[in-house]
Order: C-alpha cells, then sequence, then structure tokens
C-alpha cells in the first residue's frame, strides 16, 4: 500500500494542477468547449460536475467491497446517471434558464470521462475520505479550468463578464470566440500555456 | 425533401464534432491515421443510426407511453450500452471481416458523448421513426467526415515542425478551430 502513505491533502491539490482533468489529462472537453460561451454557464456546468462526481464517488466508495468485478462498469454508470440525474431536475426545477443554455450537456455528464475514469481509478479502490477528497479536487480543478475559459471568451467575445459590461462600449467585440470556432483555438492555448508553464516550473 | 434536409443540416450544417461539440474524445484520440479513423467513422456512424431507432421506440412507447419522462438518462445509457454489445456480438457471429476491421473500437462507442447525445436530441426534437433513423445515420456521417478530415491533416502535420508546448493536443484543438471556422461556411445553406 504505497498510495495510503500519501498525506490527504494531496488527493485533493493533485487535481487543480499536477493531474488537473482538462489540462494535463486532454478528458471531459465536450462540455469545456461547448457550454464555456458565458461565465455564468461554465461556473454552473462545473458545480454540476461538482455535485455529481463527489456523490458518486461517495457511494461507489462505500459499496466497493460488494460490486462484482465484471459488472462494475455497468453499477458505476447506473449510480452516476442517478446523480446526473437528480442535477439535471434541480437545475430545471430552480434556474430554469441556466437549463435552457446547458442544454444536453448536463445529462451528458454521464459519459463525461473524467466522472467514469474518477470512479474507475479511485473511488473503487480507495476509502470514503479520500475518495471524496480526491473527486473534489477534480471537480474544483475543472471547474477552475472551466470558468478561466469562459471567462476569457465571455470578456473578449462579448466584452462582458457574468453579464457585466466590462469593456469600454467603443470596444468590438470577437464574435467568433464565442462560436465554435473559439472553443477549440482557446482551449487549445491554453493547454499549451498549462505545457508551457509546466516545463518551465519543472526547471 | 425532408429527409434531406435533415440529412444536410445534421451531417454538414450542424457538424456533431465541429458544432455540437459531441464526440471530442475519439475525435481527438483516434484522428491520428486515416486508416482507424475510417473505422471508428463507420462503427459510430452503424451504432448511431441503429440507436436513433431504438431511443426513438424506447421514447414514444415506454417513456412517455408509461410517463417516466424522468428516467430518460438512465433508460438512454443502459440501452446504448448494451445495444453496442449486442452489436459487437452479431458482427462478430455474421461478418468476421468487419469485426475485425471495427475491433477495439466497438466497445469505445458506449463512452462516446455523441451516442448518448443522439438520443437525446431526438427526444428535444420530434421525429418520427423515419426522420428519425435519417437523423442518426447523418450524425453518424457528419462524425465521419469530420474525423477523415482531421486524420488527413494530422497525418500531413507529423511532418510539420510544432513548437514543443503546442505538441499533441493543443495543436489538435487549434487545428480543429480552423475546421470549425471552415465548417461555419455551410451556416445558412438551407
Amino acid at each position: 500500500m504505497v498510495k495510503a502513505k500519501t498525506p490527504l491533502y494531496r488527493e485533493f491539490t493533485k487535481g487543480l494542477w499536477r493531474e488537473n482533468p482538462i489540462l494535463r489529462m486532454v478528458l471531459g472537453t465536450c462540455p469545456t468547449l461547448a457550454v464555456t460561451t458565458t461565465a455564468i454557464n461554465g461556473i454552473s456546468m462545473g458545480l454540476a460536475v461538482l455535485f455529481t462526481l463527489v456523490m458518486s464517488s461517495l457511494i461507489i466508495s462505500l459499496v466497493r467491497k460488494q460490486i462484482p468485478n465484471e459488472v462494475r462498469i455497468a453499477t458505476f454508470i447506473v449510480i452516476i446517471a442517478t446523480f446526473v440525474t437528480v442535477a439535471d431536475r434541480t437545475i430545471a426545477a430552480f434556474w430554469p434558464a441556466v437549463s435552457k443554455s446547458l442544454g444536453p450537456f448536463v445529462p451528458l455528464i454521464v459519459v463525461n470521462c473524467i466522472v467514469l475514469a474518477r470512479q474507475e481509478a479511485f473511488a473503487s479502490k480507495n476509502p470514503v475520505g479520500r475518495s471524496v477528497l480526491d473527486a473534489l479536487g477534480m471537480s474544483v480543478g475543472f471547474t477552475l479550468v472551466l470558468l478561466i475559459l469562459a471567462s476569457i471568451r465571455e470578456i473578449i467575445g462579448s466584452g462582458t463578464w457574468f453579464g457585466m459590461q466590462i469593456m469600454p462600449p467603443t470596444y468590438t467585440s470577437w464574435m467568433v470566440m464565442v462560436l465554435p470556432p473559439g472553443a477549440f483555438l482557446m482551449l487549445g492555448m491554453l493547454i499549451a500555456f498549462s505545457n508551457w508553464l509546466n516545463a518551465k516550473l519543472e526547471k | 425533401m425532408d429527409l434531406i434536409i435533415i440529412f444536410i443540416s445534421a451531417a454538414i450544417i450542424n457538424n456533431y464534432v465541429l458544432v455540437s461539440f459531441l464526440g471530442i474524445c475519439p475525435f481527438i484520440g483516434v484522428s491520428k491515421k486515416l486508416g482507424s479513423a475510417i473505422s471508428m467513422g463507420m462503427a459510430t456512424t452503424f451504432v448511431m443510426t441503429i440507436t436513433a431507432a431504438v431511443a426513438w421506440l424506447i421514447n414514444k412507447y415506454i417513456l412517455i407511453g408509461l410517463h417516466l419522462e424522468f428516467l430518460e438518462i438512465v433508460a438512454f445509457i443502459l440501452v446504448i450500452a448494451s445495444l453496442v454489445q449486442l452489436v459487437e456480438m452479431f458482427i462478430k457471429k455474421v461478418s468476421r471481416p468487419l469485426y475485425e476491421a471495427l475491433g477495439i473500437f466497438l466497445p469505445l462507442i458506449t463512452t462516446n458523448c455523441a451516442i448518448l447525445g443522439l438520443a437525446l436530441f431526438l427526444v428535444m426534437k420530434n421525429y418520427n421513426f423515419i426522420e428519425s433513423i435519417v437523423f442518426g445515420f447523418a450524425s453518424g456521417s457528419g462524425f465521419t467526415l469530420a474525423l477523415v478530415i482531421m486524420a488527413g491533416i494530422r497525418e500531413e502535420l507529423e511532418l510539420a515542425r510544432v513548437p514543443k508546448p503546442f505538441q499533441g493536443a493543443p495543436i489538435t484543438l487549434i487545428v480543429a478551430g480552423c475546421l470549425a471556422l471552415a465548417f461555419m461556411g455551410f451556416a445558412g445553406l438551407i
């Protein structure tokens, strides 16, 4: 058990940078690209993933000894799908506008590789406390990247941030940033920047 | 005529990968070689067409019929997972060469968000049975188109000298951005 020696806080912090799901592992790119047109959307998506990931990790790590190995993936998916349904219905009930702008991407958290990957790689092998911390770290890391990407796109693309006008009125917004191509370009730049920064830090 | 419009709009104008952002993982992961891109595209189109038909039936007769709409996520993901297994076993029995060509790509499709996305889109769009199948096939074709174009570009990209931080995923995403820009030109086609 080498794993048991890692200090608890490490399980949380690794998701923020060293094993950041988007920047380092390039997982979960579909929602990242699709919902980051405004900062509000980005953070709502991040919170929905946070809820799903933490709750699924909690439950799966509680029942990890009862799940037969052969059907574990199916079990994970059913548990994840249950929490996604809860998140989806809650958002639709309380924040209909957000639910409308996120479209099918809340239900699609089910097939988000980040969620399943954490269950398979971590929650199914580790005790409850560690699994929840790991899930928290990963989803906070995910949310932060979503927020950064969404902020950049919203500010450049429509001159606003969380709906507030922050660019001078004379600013001509770059429409392309809020359209699909802008998402691909900006995420590419962001990952390249994190690669560059990482190489600098390691030196 | 309606069917042609559905086809063009799903395959090109609302291209799954480049406009709706579905199925980005295989798009980045499997687009290194032209051969595997074509196999992956074929496998996905195949599963998508069948999923469209099955999802339509399930939605109409089970979910709406029994007022269980809130179960759509759980129902669809289970159906897709078992469908992929079934298709795999069926192809293995019926056509060995096809099975070998699609090979490892079939199981991967289960976690492809494009398939679940397709089922969810169908629920929103209120298509009839035939329209659903055309929509599924068109979406798959659009996915294949994007994948094959990307693989062609990436094979050339191997020869280019890309700056170190941009190697791998970043340059792929940036190329995809340029492609998406090109696909925006199709908007307004219909």
